[in-house]
């Protein structure tokens, strides 16, 4: 709980090279839509242009109202108002349009990046998830991209109609007076030199404001979560004095990007009016010397006035394209992630699986420099019952991590039917496998949807079946809706044992040939055991069976027995064997009489 | 709504002090075109080139106040949405913290987590944003109708008429847009619940190779957000449209009545151009009222979540029960309870004295944890009473009841710290206590083997460690604080014999003066205990030693063959 800061530092490195990398890979969401981004743009011109007609038309009124008392052209006066009408109308319409393409743009690809993060996140490594904050990665996938569409859709279109406001007033300007415009030569790189210097000031900044809302809900997940034990040792006031200092830290985040981005809007509209200061004195001074018309000058200050006022606009925008660059930034650093490597290229499918399991002098660990599994050797004929004990953390998951190809092994080799296992896809090898796990999960949906999850078009006779034969029938009929009783993750009305009776009914549905049951029944009571133990046997009926236990009781069938004790296979046999052996599964048989 | 406005309300002073500020950075802006005028209009005429000087001096130093007005104020703004955000966010979480599990349920953790985190971020940019653009805008529009009023009052009428009309246009379009967003929201939280799903079920995902079906089923949610999302954003964007052109409608009927006007000889042209210029600054003040309010729109709703957190009653309150004296330390009396309307557990009794051991042995689902869940108050009873010490429960002060537990739950929690955080979970135990916890839990065996030993860094959810590792720091965790009542929820599954067993004496030797329940499947678990509750379908079927149960308890003793059978 206390410091998640630790992997701050290599964050920050390579600056330069990832803001282009980032504002390319936006970009490239961005082209993906490029016609319509190509209508969006036409549009804005359209609209601008139109607009920009409008006081025309409206100065050609007013000289129809000119002559004064009495002199008026009303003919003329309703002529142009007319046009007004239908040019402000029709500008009106536009930008209706324009802003409806821009969402429905910015919809397509805030819609695309989500999937796109979420397919992506569905087909990383187990390890990933080991390593990662669920709120982290949730706060990417919503807080991240959402920051990311609120730019796109306001700002994009702004800058790409600014630019015509800008160019235009500078070509009007330079017509004007070529002299005056020096002035502007001054102070336009003033303005994108700050800029540009802003930029870089700020854009860790928002960074810092993006990871730490990942890391505010990281921590909220995680104690909202671990809630239940919080309260049982009383430990609200500690659990919220940390949450005060991460809330702390995220709003002070929040704080200094606000902050000096907001900087930036003022001394940009300061450089301009800077500008304003200039050319009014210059021009004054160029008129006193006959080389500037007064007319000129007022009509100069107007169209600086339009072009200074894009700038200023951009300026404010360029903080929001910070922020969005550093949310996208964090976005495609999940899609950078490296998925499960691909299967081999000619990677066979797993067809009708005979389960013949042969795992061949493996090595392998989690960490780079910590070997949990130390050449092991193991077969397991088709049929066979393998059991796996051994103390607690002494390495059984491990195994079923690699038969499963959720890590792959450092040395050695698997093989399923002969075949290595890495020369198989991944998908149909979990397929030729069915697993209990002691962790049950349920995901939020119908009970029957729970039970189907691993079959598709499974009829509800067969959920039905399935769960008389696990024992859960019963309670689920007792359930409001029966089968059709939404439960989920958190629920905390399905008891532990319930819920993996559940997860067995499910594995019971599958049609695979070999099967994992790593502490299957530990959460459920042995009468219970026993009563669906015809259904566990059925289950393993013909089955390659790979079962993880300390109820030693539950193994002593086995056709082998590997006894695991520091990732070692310290003694394999039958139970028999083992016995007669005197050794460690011996010691370890007596001591649940003791 | 109001409630969140509370907060802001200390600041008013503050928010007030930057709104001057930024008025007056505001009115330097907006004094540079006057100065310009001035210039313009009577300095040149006047020939001299060091009062044109003179008078660039003064446009500069407008533009070095308005700079730097501009940028106080909008520090001041900041500092009070930060300070604002901050409180509301840290009464949010401890308004979560002491929601009871049935209100976590109403919610769902999804929910309450972005509730925490999107909505009041959504409010954090609602305050600033207002602080910064909410003053200018209004300004020019006031500032607006005062002067075209002084130049032309019956053309100032038509503006009149047409101010209440945008009024009108915003606030219609913002009222269907905040129910939208709020839909938005809960739609977020939908999503959000699959991703987490699918984060915490990977395993399982992966081995069935379900993924195209959760690609799936996350494609539908995102087509509904996106949905959800466009509709909200087309409706906010009508305004901005529709308020263009009923200004500009308005504007051209000052041209219209103004030629009317001028042709009576009430007015004259200069006047009219004059009018329409400020008609231009007065149509971009409106357009930036409208971007506050879409913003505001989206806080709104954002704030109404927020709030139904906030508001949501206790609904443990602590009781005003007087204590009796008993010499048992903890007694459940005629104790009845229900999660929904199916009863749960039914009127359960039985007592323990201090010191004494308690097992309870019983089906999955028959209520064993629910007791754990009364006993310590997590929820409370409907009918009878529980007491520890004589005094029911629900007049204790809920942190002092649950100071005297030492529990592990099933599923129980570890957190991305320390081993020692996680022993230790904030009751600051020293480090001798927490290694003495961990020697008797028997996890003293791998820690010493780890690099850090107690300073060994866990994993998310403690996954760098296999379950029975995990089970065993969540003991020590239990036994570190040298508990009145040691609670094992079903907490030495993973373990094997060996490891139970002796953690088992470790508990009988060490910790004489600690009342304990053990909740167990196994029989070797709690046969030695000096009690076992049988419990069958909510119902007590028996209670006794293991000797006495043998003998008298027809449940007890199918449990008991069921483990002897291989």
């Amino acid at each position: 709980m206390a410091k998640q800061s630790q992997n701050k530092s290599n964050d920050i490195a390579n600056k330069p090279k990832d803001r282009r990398y980032v504002f390319k890979r936006l970009g490239s969401y961005i082209m993906i839509y490029k016609h319509l981004l190509f209508l969006a743009i036409i549009l804005a011109i359209a609209s601008n242009l139109f607009a920009l007609i409008g006081p025309s038309l409206s100065g050609r009124a007013i000289d129809a109202i000119e002559p004064g008392k009495g002199m008026v052209v009303f003919e003329k006066v309703f002529y142009y108002a007319g046009w007004m009408v239908l040019f402000y109308g029709v500008s009106s319409i536009l930008s209706y349009i324009l802003t409806k393409i821009m969402i429905h743009l910015s919809q397509k690809i805030i819609k695309k990046m989500r999937e796109d993060v979420f397919n992506h996140i569905v087909d990383l490594p187990v390890s990933f998830f080991d390593h990662h904050q669920a709120g982290d990665i949730v706060s990417r996938i919503s807080y991240d991209i959402d920051v990311v569409n609120t730019t796109l859709s306001n700002d994009l279109v702004q800058i790409s109609a600014s630019v015509i406001t800008v160019v235009g007033s500078f070509i009007m300007m330079t017509i004007i007076s070529p002299e005056l415009v020096i002035v502007m030569l001054v102070t336009i790189p003033m303005a994108i030199i700050y800029t540009r210097y802003r930029a870089k000031v700020i854009r860790p900044l928002f960074r810092n404001r993006s990871k730490k809302i990942g890391e505010l809900n990281g921590f909220v997940e995680e104690m909202v979560s671990g809630q239940k034990t919080i309260k049982a040792y009383a430990a609200e006031g500690e659990v919220i004095n940390r949450f005060d200092k991460i809330n702390r830290e995220t709003v002070d985040a929040y704080y200094n990007a606000e902050y000096y981005g907001s900087m930036t809007g003022p001394t940009v509209n300061f450089i301009n009016n800077l500008s304003l200061a200039l050319i009014t004195v210059y021009g004054a001074i160029l008129y006193l010397k006959g080389s500037l018309s007064l007319g000129n000058i007022s009509s100069f200050v107007q169209y600086s006035r339009k072009f200074s006022g894009p700038i200023n606009e951009t300026a404010n925008i360029i903080s929001e394209l910070q922020s969005a660059a550093a949310a996208a930034e964090r976005v495609f650093k999940i899609l950078d992630e490296k998925p499960e490597p691909l299967d081999r290229e000619n990677a066979d499918e797993l067809t009708e699986v005979e389960g013949d399991v042969f795992i061949e002098d493996v090595t392998f660990g989690y960490l780079k420099d910590k070997v949990i599994i130390n050449n092991l050797e193991l077969k397991s004929k088709p049929g066979s019952l393998t059991a796996i004990v051994g103390e607690t953390g002494a390495g059984k998951t491990t195994i079923i991590n690699l038969l499963m190809r959720f890590y792959d092994v450092w040395e050695g080799n698997i093989y399923v039917d002969a075949k290595e296992t890495r020369d198989i896809t991944r998908k149909s090898l979990r397929k030729a496998f069915a697993m209990v796990l002691q962790d049950t999960w349920l995901f939020s949906g119908t009970i029957f949807d729970n039970i189907a999850y691993g079959k598709e078009n499974a009829t509800m006779e067969e959920v039905v079946e399935v769960a008389k034969v696990a024992g859960i029938h019963s309670f689920i009929k007792r359930l409001p809706d029966g089968y059709n009783t939404i439960v989920n993750e958190d629920g905390i009305n399905i008891s532990k044992g319930q819920k993996q009776l559940l997860t067995i009914a499910r594995a019971m549905l599958l049609d695979a040939n070999m099967l994992i049951l790593d502490e299957a029944t530990s959460n459920v009571d042995t009468r219970t055991e026993i009563k669906i133990q015809k259904a566990m046997r059925r289950l393993m009926e013909d089955k390659t069976c790979f079962v993880i236990a300390h109820r030693l009781s539950t193994i002593q069938g086995a056709d082998n027995i590997l006894v695991v004790d520091k990732g070692n296979i310290v003694e394999q046999g039958n139970h028999k064997e083992l016995m007669d052996m005197k050794g460690y599964y011996y010691r370890l048989y007596n001591s649940q009489f003791e | 709504m109001k409630k969140v406005f509370t907060y802001i309300k200390p600041y008013t002073g503050r928010m007030i002090l930057g709104l001057v500020i930024k008025a007056l950075g505001t009115f330097m802006d907006l004094g540079l075109p006057w100065v310009l005028a001035r210039i313009i209009d009577d300095i040149i005429p006047l020939g001299e080139i060091s009062y044109i000087l003179w008078w660039g001096l003064v446009m500069l130093l407008l533009s070095i106040g308005a700079r730097t007005f501009n940028i106080v104020a909008n520090r001041k703004a900041s500092k009070v949405a930060r300070d604002v955000v901050e409180t509301l966010r840290h009464d949010l979480f401890v308004k979560i913290q002491s929601l009871s599990g049935a209100q976590v349920d109403h919610f769902t953790i999804p929910s309450l987590e972005s509730r925490m985190t999107s909505d009041t971020y959504n409010i954090h940019h609602m305050v600033g944003m207002m602080q910064r653009m909410g003053v200018r805008a209004p300004i020019l529009l006031i500032g607006g109708v005062i002067i075209t009023s002084t130049l032309e009052p019956v053309l100032t009428l038509v503006l009149a008429a047409i101010l209440p009309l945008l009024g009108i246009i915003v606030f219609i379009i913002s009222r269907k847009g905040i129910p939208l967003y709020t839909s938005l929201q809960n739609l977020m939280d939908k999503m959000v619940r699959v991703v987490r799903e699918n984060i915490s079920g990977i395993r399982v995902i992966k081995a069935l190779s379900k993924s195209p079906y959760e690609k799936i089923r996350f494609s539908k949610v995102n087509q509904e957000v996106s949905d959800m999302e466009s509709k909200a954003g087309l409706t906010m964007a009508t305004t901005n449209p529709i308020l263009n052109f009923v200004l500009n409608g308005g504007m051209i009927l000052v041209v219209i009545v103004g030629a009317y006007r001028v042709n009576s000889g009430a007015s004259e042209p200069g006047k009219i151009v004059a009018f329409l210029s400020y008609f231009t600054i007065m149509i971009h003040a409106v357009m930036a009222i409208n971007r506050i309010f879409m913003v505001y729109s989206k806080a709104i709703a954002s704030a109404s979540r927020i709030e139904e957190v906030l508001v949501s009653q206790e609904d443990l309150k602590e009781l005003d029960i007087p204590k009796e004296t008993s010499s048992d330390h903890i007694v459940f009396e005629h104790v009845g309870f229900a999660y929904t309307a199916e009863p749960c557990i039914h009127d359960v009794n039985f007592s323990i004295k201090r010191g004494e051991s308690l097992g309870i042995i019983g089906s999955t689902g028959s209520g064993k944890t629910t007791l754990i869940n009364l006993l310590m108050r997590f929820y409370d009873v409907n009918e009878g009473r529980v007491l520890v010490d004589g005094q029911d429960v629900r007049s204790f002060d809920k942190q002092d009841l649950r100071r005297k537990f030492g529990v592990v739950f099933q599923n129980d929690v570890l957190f991305a710290d320390t081993i020692y955080e996680n022993v230790s979970i904030g009751r600051e135990l020293p480090e001798e206590a927490v290694k003495k916890a961990i020697i008797d839990a028997r996890a003293n065996e791998f820690v010493e083997a780890l690099d850090d030993q107690l300073q060994y860094k866990l994993a998310i959810k403690g996954s760098n460690l296999s379950g029975g590792q995990k089970q065993r720091v969540l003991i020590s965790r239990a036994l570190a604080g040298k508990p009145e009542i040691l609670i094992l929820d079903d907490s030495s599954s993973a373990l094997d014999y060996k490891t139970d067993s002796l953690l088992r004496k470790a508990i009988e030797e060490h910790y004489k003066g600690t009342t304990s329940i053990i909740i167990a499947q196994r029989i070797s678990s709690v046969m030695k205990l000096d009690n076992i509750l049988v419990i069958e379908e909510g119902q007590v079927v028996g209670y006794g030693s293991h000797e006495e149960l043998m003998r008298d308890c027809d449940v007890y003793q199918e449990i008991y063959q069921s483990q002897l059978i291989a």
